[in-house]
């Protein structure tokens, strides 16, 4: 079944991503571990942080292509899975910090200390294990997807009405967020981390394991979205993706689809965030902004919604060319051109870098009479005007 | 009890002329000798000394008083001098208001301890009280209020008797039933006629006095008992009527700030995220009318808004034409890019308003017949909340005879309702799309001006209604205008009776929860149009 699987879901521009991304996941730390410091081919460890950020991103960004180009629902709210999972890291990291803080408690995080608080929130009980704290990044998230999407598909809410209420949720996190007495440090979020496992966390080894770490995930949360979209669940959501009436009324429990993808992406999302934050050493409300979260969504139509790779390339691009622009000259005008990009994007590029490049290929394939070629074509979705969708 | 202050009255100027009879001949006058025991440095002489100086009647009487309110009072115990550092610096002389150089080096401040300070407060309450300025007698007579200062009751008797401003008479009568409620020797009738003077005032204040009253006769006790309750519920009552009003005015601003957005979702079913920013427009426009006006026509500052409303409107909605002919006419059929087109699109805007105007708040005045506010009962109402509730309104009720009444409000309708029927009608839809983008930006951008009156106008004033707007939206139900009325004062009201519950943030949390499974529940809104038209 499983080998089955595979080669069923890789492709060979699935295989070629795979295969980048281990190359990258491997080579930069090594580069950034064995070579020469000032060495042409080292790669600072700056960069192997940054990157790692990207790669994160990029984790976050498929997640979204999971369910916006394979299953029509564009969340405006992925940014909460994606800062509940740093949370939930974040809080780990704090506790492991333990009598080194600012105020030496042994248990309480300085910034509880500082508010006068005598013990521990029930909450953040289990937080010092590992196991504990990785098992949250999941539930977490994928709980409060579950509960949202179940209370939201089951009674049809869909399209934009979905998009804004994802959006509401983001922001009432996010005022949560920033009030002290909520108990995740408030306005400064979680900071000053030490250890992770007993290694720290600002050493060059760790981050070189950090950043592997990451390109693994990337790479198993590819193959996961890879092996659903090629199955026959992937047929289902993609057709609940043109017709979601026609497909309940064939017969498909469209809730429960939607649903299960739903609860996975935000699963995806927590993972992604977990393995962020202890590469950008802070966690704060911000991060639940709804702004980030639309960020995100055009990071995949960038890159191509409904082509996965597209979706983490899309990630990468969107994010190398903000740090390039805004730490530069051009700082002021990093806004317009990302305004620009949303709006030329959805204009002029509307399946994306990658997927433009796919139908690019699939013509030229099929002018030189390959008679498998439109097979793969897929339309995205853009038929008739109808404007009460 | 009258002829009992009296008396008193007697005995003190009795003392005082006695006093002066005996005083050393170098002190001419009694005022001379009253301030000069400021000088013994004991407390009981400066009380004494308080006390005299206030009776004085003497003009000099307030400055020396509020000086040694300040610590600006000095005196000499050597010469029993005494002198005021006035605010500006300058240096007097107490008895004689003659300017001197310089305080002497032995002279100390008056030292003052809280018994004193009261003592003070009272006098100064009692000086004023006979001021020729209303504003400072009602002033007065609401310290005397609080302090009940037993010695004040005959000024307080007499300021009463002479008193013929209607509103200050009244702040007299319940000074002296506060000062009556707390002298020990009053009789029970007249305690009684004091509480009702105080329960009638009904206010936080009397509430204050009232529990605060200490040992009384019983039956006195008892009508103060009834008293508190009796103001307690009323105030409850206002407290209620004051959320209630707060809720409307937040409301007014919600709608004002929802209402193009409704008209652009419910006909074009196009979500437009830059619909903050429009609002933004606004609000600079105002801005910038109000800088032409300040710099060329100065004498025009109060018709600024008048000027900027239609302005804002041709603004907002140029720009709104602008968006739908260039960018959304493209993306019709595909809400979800839309939006995302429009996210940019905020963003751009956002961006070129900071790079023109700057990052910071921009000052916006208010007109003179937008300033100030009005009691009504035991709440205050701003004039500029009061205008923006009848403004907001005013744009409704236009907007809806629009759509009743004109072939435009007619087509949008048909529009609404089902595209392509209408345009197998031979309406120009397209045409109707640009033109409605157009109204409900400009719509927008008349709410910036509203909203320039009572928030910060930033280049981000548009991102912190924008969510709030969807909410009203999404709550009050698509293409119904009435919808997004009881949406809007829905969520203003239930926002402002949760606020003094759960606090400001719980509280729009809870909201926001609260419309979560709302639109679980009534996934179309509230107001939802029926028909084959919604299942796309």
């Amino acid at each position: 079944m499983t080998p089955h699987i595979l080669t069923r879901s890789l492709d060979r521009a699935a295989t070629a991503f795979v295969l980048i991304v281990a190359a990258v996941g491997v080579l930069i730390p090594l580069s950034n571990l064995l070579l020469p410091q000032g060495s042409m081919f080292q790669v600072p460890t700056y960069l192997v942080a940054l990157w790692g950020k990207y790669v994160c991103y990029a984790i976050l960004a498929l997640s979204i292509d999971l369910i916006w180009g394979y299953c029509g629902i564009l969340s405006l709210g992925h940014g909460a899975f994606f800062a509940l999972g740093g949370y939930a890291m974040g809080m780990y990291l704090m506790r492991q910090i333990g009598s080194r803080g600012v105020y030496g408690n042994p248990v309480l995080p300085d910034f509880m200390v500082f508010l006068n608080w005598d013990k521990l929130p029930w909450y953040w009980y289990g937080f010092d294990k590992f196991a504990f704290a990785a098992l949250m990044v999941l539930l977490v998230p994928g709980l409060l997807a579950f509960c949202f999407g179940w209370l939201a598909f089951r009674s049809r809410v869909t399209g934009v009405y979905l998009s804004i209420i994802t959006q509401a949720m983001t922001y009432a996190l996010l005022l949560a967020f920033f009030r002290n007495d909520f108990g995740f440090g408030g306005n400064n979020g979680l900071t000053d981390f030490k250890d992770i496992l007993g290694f720290n966390v600002q050493a060059e080894g760790t981050r070189a394991a950090l950043f592997l770490l990451s390109c693994l995930a990337l790479i198993i949360a590819f193959l996961i979205c890879r092996a659903i979209v090629t199955s026959k669940l992937g047929k289902v959501l993609i057709a609940v993706r043109d017709a979601e009436s026609r497909t309940r009324f064939l017969g498909y429990r469209v809730e429960s689809y939607k649903l299960f993808v739903f609860t996975l992406s935000a699963c995806m999302a927590g993972v992604a965030g977990a393995l962020y934050v202890p590469q950008v050493g802070i966690i704060n409300p911000s991060e639940f902004a709804p702004g980030n979260s639309i960020e995100a969504v055009i990071w995949v139509a960038v890159g191509g919604r409904g082509t996965l790779v597209g979706a983490a390339l899309g990630a990468v691009v969107v994010n190398y060319a903000k740090t390039f622009f805004t730490s530069g000259p051009l700082a002021p005008y990093w806004l317009f051109m990302l305004g620009a990009l949303f709006i030329l994007v959805t204009l002029l590029l509307p399946k994306g870098i990658v997927g433009t490049f796919n139908s690019w290929w699939e013509t030229t394939k099929s002018r030189n009479g390959s008679p498998d070629a439109d097979s793969a074509a897929r339309e995205d979705g853009v038929g008739a005007p109808n404007p009460a969708e | 009890m009258f002829a009992n202050c009296i008396d008193r009255f007697r005995a003190l100027c009795l003392s005082i002329l006695l006093l002066s009879c005996l005083a050393v001949p170098a002190l001419a006058s009694p005022f001379e000798d009253s301030v000069a025991k400021f000088a013994n440095d004991e407390f009981s002489d400066t009380e004494a000394a308080i006390g005299e100086v206030a009776a004085s009647g003497n003009a000099l009487a307030s400055p020396i008083i509020s000086a040694l309110q300040d610590g600006r009072l000095s005196a000499d115990p050597d010469s029993k001098k005494v002198f005021v550092t006035q605010t500006d610096g300058k240096i007097v002389d107490a008895t004689t208001g003659a300017a001197v150089d310089k305080v002497p080096d032995n002279a100390a401040a008056v030292r003052l301890n809280n018994r004193l300070r009261r003592t003070v407060e009272a006098a100064l309450g009692g000086l004023t009280l006979l001021s020729p300025d209303p504003a400072k007698r009602l002033a007065a007579a609401q310290s005397v209020f609080k302090s009940h200062e037993e010695n004040l009751l005959p000024t307080v008797e007499g300021a009463l008797a002479k008193e013929s401003v209607k509103p200050i008479k009244q702040a007299f009568a319940e000074a002296r039933a506060a000062i009556i409620l707390f002298k020990s020797d009053a009789s029970d009738s007249d305690k009684l006629d004091a509480v009702a003077v105080v329960k009638a005032r009904g206010d936080q204040e009397a509430l204050a006095l009232l529990t605060g009253l200490g040992d009384q006769p019983p039956l006195v006790a008892k009508a103060a008992a009834s008293a508190v309750s009796s103001i307690q519920s009323n105030l409850a009552m206002w407290s209620m009527v004051q959320n209630a009003w707060y809720g409307l005015s937040l409301g007014s601003v919600l709608l004002l700030a929802a209402i193009g957005l409704a008209i652009t979702f419910g006909v074009m079913g196009v979500i437009n995220m830059a619909h903050g920013e429009m609002v933004m427009l606004g609000a600079y426009t105002t801005f910038v009318v109000q800088e032409v006006i300040r710099t060329r026509y100065p004498t025009l500052f109060d018709y600024s808004l008048l000027i900027a409303v239609p302005l804002a409107f041709l603004v907002a909605g140029f720009i709104g034409v602008l968006i739908e002919r260039t960018i959304i006419r493209f993306l019709y059929g595909r809400p979800l890019e839309t939006l995302l087109a429009t996210w940019g699109l905020s963003l751009v805007l956002q961006q070129a308003v900071r790079t023109a105007f700057g990052p910071t708040n921009r000052e916006v005045g208010n007109p003179s017949w937008m300033s100030g506010a009005f009691e009504l009962g035991q709440i205050t109402i701003t004039y500029n909340r009061l205008w923006i509730l009848c403004f907001t309104l005013a744009v409704f009720a236009i907007l809806l005879a629009m759509l009743r009444y004109t072939a435009l409000g007619l087509e949008m309708r048909a529009v609404t309702q089902n595209r392509r029927m209408a345009a197998s009608m031979g309406i120009a839809t397209s045409r109707v799309d640009a033109l409605t983008f157009g109204l409900g930006s400009g719509i927008a951008g008349i709410a910036g001006v509203a909203l320039s009156q009572i928030d910060n106008v930033s280049p981000n004033l548009g991102q912190s209604y924008i969510i709030d707007s969807f909410m009203v939206v999404v709550f009050g139900g698509v293409g119904n205008l009435w919808g997004t009325l009881v949406g809007a004062f829905t969520l203003g009201i239930a926002n402002k009776f949760l606020e003094p519950v759960a606090g400001a943030v719980l509280g729009k949390i809870a909201i926001l929860v609260l419309i979560i499974l709302f639109i679980q529940k009534r996934p179309r809104g509230l107001f939802a149009l029926k028909g084959r038209a919604v299942e796309a």
